[in-house]
């Protein structure tokens, strides 16, 4: 096995921050906007997110929820995997709200399948967008684009892309590996 | 990710303490699911579940239908009063022609202890036993248990009375062993010729003074006179069985602590407990009834991922 750095954490910071920016640029300050994690793994980078809006650019009222897709996953029962579902936490409907849907990795867009059809128990929304930190090109198996994207990455299938965040792995980081 | 130890729920004998903690885990998760606006996931959307009950229910039948509907699975009901079993149809080939219509999984309720094992030796679908005689009702010990653990936090170490008719209830037994697996100290109490003889080898304790029991336990779960099963008088008159075994609000107030009343329905109000007890905030009798749908969910959900595409 051999693994190679995409991102380190100072690049990663960069990269948020941007990410922060380009939200503040199309949702203001986010009156009609909420921030939707997608567990198990968007959930460090919405609430990291979140936080640099908050702190760094005095976001006020910024609502985020968590969202576990494992019940609208297509891959029940077909693989040697049990899905094992995590905690939803969306307190809010979000009727007629402008969503983004945040995520660690984009590969080949079928939790983000699930996600639509999953948020849809919360109500209707206006619009929903999606952001991911690491863009895997050439291996998508549904029509899914990111509208913000941090890094876009040409990797092979054997390849596996792994984000690391300083709460759970301690340290921010990126890397690549190859089995 | 763990999975079920088993691939059918029999009855609670047959879990581990392991499996309990898991559906628990994924019964939270879909109590989540059936707050939300829409209360629907599609996991189950390629599975058929055929609901048979050889014996009356409105509840368990109820609750299995809704948590099927809302993991999306397909769903046929057949009810034995209105059947060719009573034509003189036995039970393997009424299940076997359910089956060739392609269903995945059979929730079945039936009079006989141990028609669940014996329908899970003789045919190929996953089975839920939905209360077999007087043996066992899994899902209702698990609900119970649920519901003990969401009002006070654990079950472990915790005292719980089973009150009233231990004889005829299969509640009874599924909820002694599920509640000793959690590490519950168990005791039930009833009239003597209520009792079954030899029930303290499952390592319950045995009391006929209501008074005692109730000061003794944290949770107290009031089991109904189960009057269509008995072939004899057990007691003198429904008047003295409420007057030594009812629990009534003057009762609940005398005793040194407040605990917590369950009772797993119908409820015969002024016989085992009274309406102002049953409709109290002590009583977790409807709170029952909501986590039977999630605990039912979660049950037929991780059974269902065992089965093979």
């Amino acid at each position: 096995m051999s693994q190679k750095v995409l991102l380190n954490a100072k690049e990663v910071n960069i990269i948020l921050h941007r990410l922060a920016c380009q939200l503040i640029e199309n949702h203001n300050d986010f009156t009609n906007t909420v921030l939707i994690g997608l567990q198990p793994r968007g959930k460090y980078l919405a609430d990291r997110l979140a936080v640099i809006l908050k702190t760094d650019y005095k976001i006020k009222n910024l609502q985020l929820g968590h969202l576990d897709i494992t019940f609208f996953r297509d891959d029940f029962r077909r693989g040697e995997k049990i899905l094992e579902a995590n905690t939803t936490d969306i307190d809010f409907l979000v009727e007629n709200k402008n969503i983004v849907f945040i995520d660690d990795v984009l590969y080949t867009g079928r939790s983000i399948r699930a996600a639509l059809t999953a948020i849809q128990s919360f109500g209707r929304p206006n619009e929903i967008e999606l952001l991911t930190l690491i863009d895997r090109r050439f291996s998508r198996h549904l029509p899914i684009q990111p509208n913000y994207r941090g890094r876009q990455v040409d990797a092979i299938n054997e390849e596996k892309v792994k984000v690391n965040w300083v709460e759970n792995e301690g340290e921010d980081s990126v890397y690549l590996i190859n089995n | 990710m763990s999975e079920l130890s088993v691939n059918h729920l029999l009855g609670i004998k047959y879990l581990n303490k392991k499996d309990i903690q898991l559906i628990f885990e994924t019964a939270d998760h879909f109590k989540e699911v059936i707050n939300r606006p829409i209360k629907k996931v599609p996991s189950l959307r390629d599975i058929t579940i055929a609901n048979l009950f050889f014996e009356n229910s409105t509840r368990t039948k109820l609750s299995f239908e809704l948590a099927e509907k809302r993991l999306s699975a397909d769903v046929i009901n057949f009810s034995a009063s209105q059947s060719s079993v009573k034509k003189g149809e036995t039970l393997i080939d009424t299940v076997n022609n359910i089956l060739s219509m392609k269903v995945d999984m059979v929730v079945m309720r039936h009079p006989n202890p141990g028609a669940g094992v014996f329908l899970s030796q003789h045919i190929d679908a996953s089975i839920i036993n939905a209360g077999d005689g007087a043996h066992e009702h899994p899902t209702q010990a698990l609900l119970d248990c649920y519901s003990i653990r969401e009002r006070l936090g654990e079950i472990k170490g915790k005292h719980v009375v089973i009150v009233g008719d231990i004889l005829h209830s299969r509640v009874a037994l599924s909820n002694i062993y599920a509640l000793q697996l959690l590490g519950a100290k168990v005791m039930v109490c009833g009239p003597k010729t209520l009792l079954p003889k030899y029930i303290e080898d499952l390592g319950v304790k045995v009391e006929t003074d209501l008074r005692k029991a109730l000061n003794w336990c944290d949770v107290a779960n009031m089991l109904r006179v189960q009057n269509e099963r008995m072939d004899m008088s057990y007691f003198p008159s429904t008047r003295e069985y409420t007057k030594l075994y009812g629990v009534n609000k003057s009762l609940l107030n005398s005793l040194d602590k407040e605990i917590t009343i369950m009772h797993p329905g119908p409820i015969n109000r002024g016989v085992e407990i009274t309406s102002e007890v049953a409709d109290s905030n002590q009583a977790i009798i409807l709170d029952q009834v909501e986590n039977g749908v999630a605990i039912r969910m979660a049950v037929i959900y991780l059974l269902a991922s065992k089965i093979k595409h």
